[in-house]
């Protein structure tokens, strides 16, 4: 194994692991805020696609950029006004939005799939990510914007009680999480493949939900969290290179193994629980 | 201005219409997805919703896709109405398939009348078994069902991968990832000679009947009732909250399972990758659909089967994708879970 192999690899891993990031912060916000969005993967295809076409159409990436974050935005606020409005249960609802986005994806895209376009470098937005982490961070944990999210997901009777609006932050964090989403399909379809193709996210969406878990919603941990999760899947396709005999499927397990572990190992303990997981998380809120 | 009011008790009446209700909004807004299309909704939906059952054929492959959804979904019913949030059951699906199969494969050669009970009671084992993984970390650890189970489908997928690329692959298969086939006598009957409708329908109506009995005749359905309506009371009634928990994942575990070997022992007649067009999902919907009501969930299966048999028609007549059949599944499932909030709540305009 030369240095050259190496650093390739590690620049597939940096390539393939940034929508992981991008779709596993915006849930991580979600959820503090104590909304659990199983819509990921629906979101992130209507994200690609509309990315996709709209480049397509307009060739221009900035416009393409838009309107791919825009259909995130639009479809999780739908998704928002059903859990929060509607007090529609929130598993339910964020299932009907994935196999929504499954099928829309399809029907939009059919007539664009295979057609040639000239991908962005994807570096611009793996700088972001990583820019994206730090300030989620510091966004939740030293500025009174993420005070509010975190009490809001602990408990929303209180967080009510001492004025916060926990419709409105739990509209705004859903957003948020919807916009990454497609921020997440964007630069899968536009910058990492480039191209369209039914079902493209390939249950991305979910390795980054089971990457929320993982990180126990610690933004670091889940950069890190994803780069591990990205590492094992590369090396996967490159297990010959590595002289490993063990079979593919038990590295593609790993993401989902590691995540029952952390969850089981956080929820054995009352206080350990309390210290990681939003308390609210799925419980709708009605004010009475 | 409009006011919210919440009802005092549900309305039984809007809590049976309301899935109609999501069913018209939903070929509302289908007929005005195929407008934008260019295709001319009542042509479209005759041949999404009628073509595909307007032969024999039709509505044997109606039951084949209904079958396995209903099965699912009155297992998944028991952790629905105990407000246990079983979403694994494609996991559970899977391992009843490698499980029964399993046996298949061993005995592959045999033609012993034992093969198919053995299979079919291995499947159910199988499903049970997965499902009591989320069901006894949940009552030892407290550990969320909801991620637990969904983490453990792909597991069963990955594992199912590995057995049908590796060690039970076909060796006189070309080296494509599957296995050989089940011998005559792993196969499950049909029930009308030339069409595909098989046996597994049988078992899918007893167990609808016997889930409404146990659902309004027996102490164990009150119990999940009263569980489901508020676990504290239940607490103070002395139930074991634990031991339903365990029992409806085990129920629902053995349905996934039983569906999942009558699929390949069944139609498929072997072990490959993608045994399941996301049956143990879609029965998810189905189960919401069917009002968690055994005889609503049969409805329920043979509309969202619908759904499965006009999108393979539309792909080939309208030459749309047929993932269209999802976009139907996802609204109606939107729009039903919106219909509900009616059933709570009053909506008054002052």
């Amino acid at each position: 194994m030369n240095y050259d192999l190496i650093l390739g690899i590690l620049n597939i891993v940096l390539i393939s692991t940034t929508p992981l990031v991008f779709a596993g912060i915006g849930e991580l916000v979600t959820e503090k805020s104590g909304v659990l969005n199983l819509g990921l993967e629906g979101l992130m295809l209507v994200g690609a696609v509309s990315g996709f076409i709209s480049l397509v159409i307009t060739g221009n990436y900035f416009y393409s950029f838009i309107l791919s974050i825009l259909s995130g935005a639009i479809l999780s606020s739908i998704f928002a006004f059903f859990v929060l409005r509607l007090l529609t249960n929130q598993i339910a609802t964020g299932l009907a939005l994935t196999i929504f986005g499954i099928g829309l994806s399809a029907m939009l895209g059919k007539k664009f799939a295979g057609t040639p376009i000239n991908g962005l470098s994807p570096y611009y937005l793996i700088i972001f990510s990583f820019i994206l982490v730090f300030l989620i961070n510091y966004i939740l944990y030293k500025t009174k914007a993420g005070l509010i999210i975190r009490a809001v997901g602990e408990n929303h009777h209180s967080a009510y009680a001492l004025g916060y609006d926990v419709i409105k932050t739990r509209y705004l964090t859903i957003i948020f999480g919807g916009v990454m989403c497609s921020l997440a399909g964007f630069y899968i379809s536009v910058c990492y493949a480039p191209m369209w193709q039914e079902g493209m996210t390939a249950g991305r969406g979910w390795i980054a939900l089971a990457l929320v878990v993982f990180a126990t919603w610690k933004p670091w941990r889940l950069l890190v969290g994803a780069y591990i999760f990205g590492g094992v899947a590369i090396m996967q396709m490159n297990l010959q290179a590595f002289g490993v005999k063990l079979p593919g499927q038990f590295f593609n397990m790993m993401p989902y193994l590691a995540t029952l572990m952390v969850l089981v190992f956080i929820s054995s303990n009352k206080v350990r629980l309390k210290l990681n997981a939003p308390s609210s998380l799925t419980i709708p809120f009605i004010k009475d | 201005m409009i006011k919210i009011q919440k009802r005092n008790s549900s309305s039984s009446l809007i809590f049976y219409l309301s899935p109609i209700v999501a069913i018209l909004l939903t070929l509302f807004f289908g007929s005005l997805i195929f407008l934008f299309l260019d295709l001319s909704p009542i042509e479209s939906f005759k041949i999404f919703f009628i073509g595909p059952i307007s032969n024999w054929y039709g509505l044997s492959e109606l039951l084949v896709k209904a079958s396995p959804l209903a099965l699912i979904a009155l297992g998944l019913s028991y952790c629905f109405k105990n407000n246990i949030y079983n979403i694994g059951a494609e996991g559970q699906l899977t391992m009843g398939a490698l499980f029964g199969g399993g046996v298949g494969l061993f005995f592959y050669d045999s033609n012993s009348i034992f093969l198919l009970p053995t299979m079919i009671l291995f499947g159910s084992i199988g499903g049970a078994f997965w499902a009591s993984i989320p069901a006894i970390l949940k009552t030892n650890f407290n550990t969320n069902e909801i991620l637990s189970s969904l983490m453990l489908t792909y597991i069963a997928l990955l594992i199912l991968d590995y057995f049908v690329v590796g060690p039970w692959k076909d060796p006189t298969g070309y080296g494509l990832p599957k296995s050989r086939p089940f011998s005559d006598a792993g196969r499950l009957p049909v029930l009308v000679d030339g069409f595909r409708a098989h046996i597994g329908v049988y078992f899918t109506i007893i167990i609808a009947a016997l889930s409404y009995f146990i659902f309004n005749k027996t102490l164990f359905g009150f119990k999940l009732r009263v569980t489901g309506f508020s676990s504290r009371a239940s607490k103070y009634a002395g139930f074991r909250n634990d031991n339903l928990i365990i029992y409806t994942f085990l129920i629902s575990g053995a349905c996934a399972g039983l569906a999942g070997i009558f699929e390949v022992s069944g139609p498929i007649g072997q072990l490959y990758r993608d045994i399941s067009p996301n049956y143990g999902f879609t029965a998810i919907i189905v189960a919401f659909l069917g009002r968690l009501n055994p005889i609503g969930i049969i409805i329920s299966s043979l509309l969202i089967a619908l759904t499965y048999l006009g999108a393979e028609d539309a792909q080939l007549f309208l030459k749309i994708p047929s993932a269209v059949g999802f976009v139907f599944q996802g609204l109606v499932l939107f729009f039903l879970l919106g219909a509900d909030f009616l059933n709570k709540y009053r909506v008054l305009l002052k």
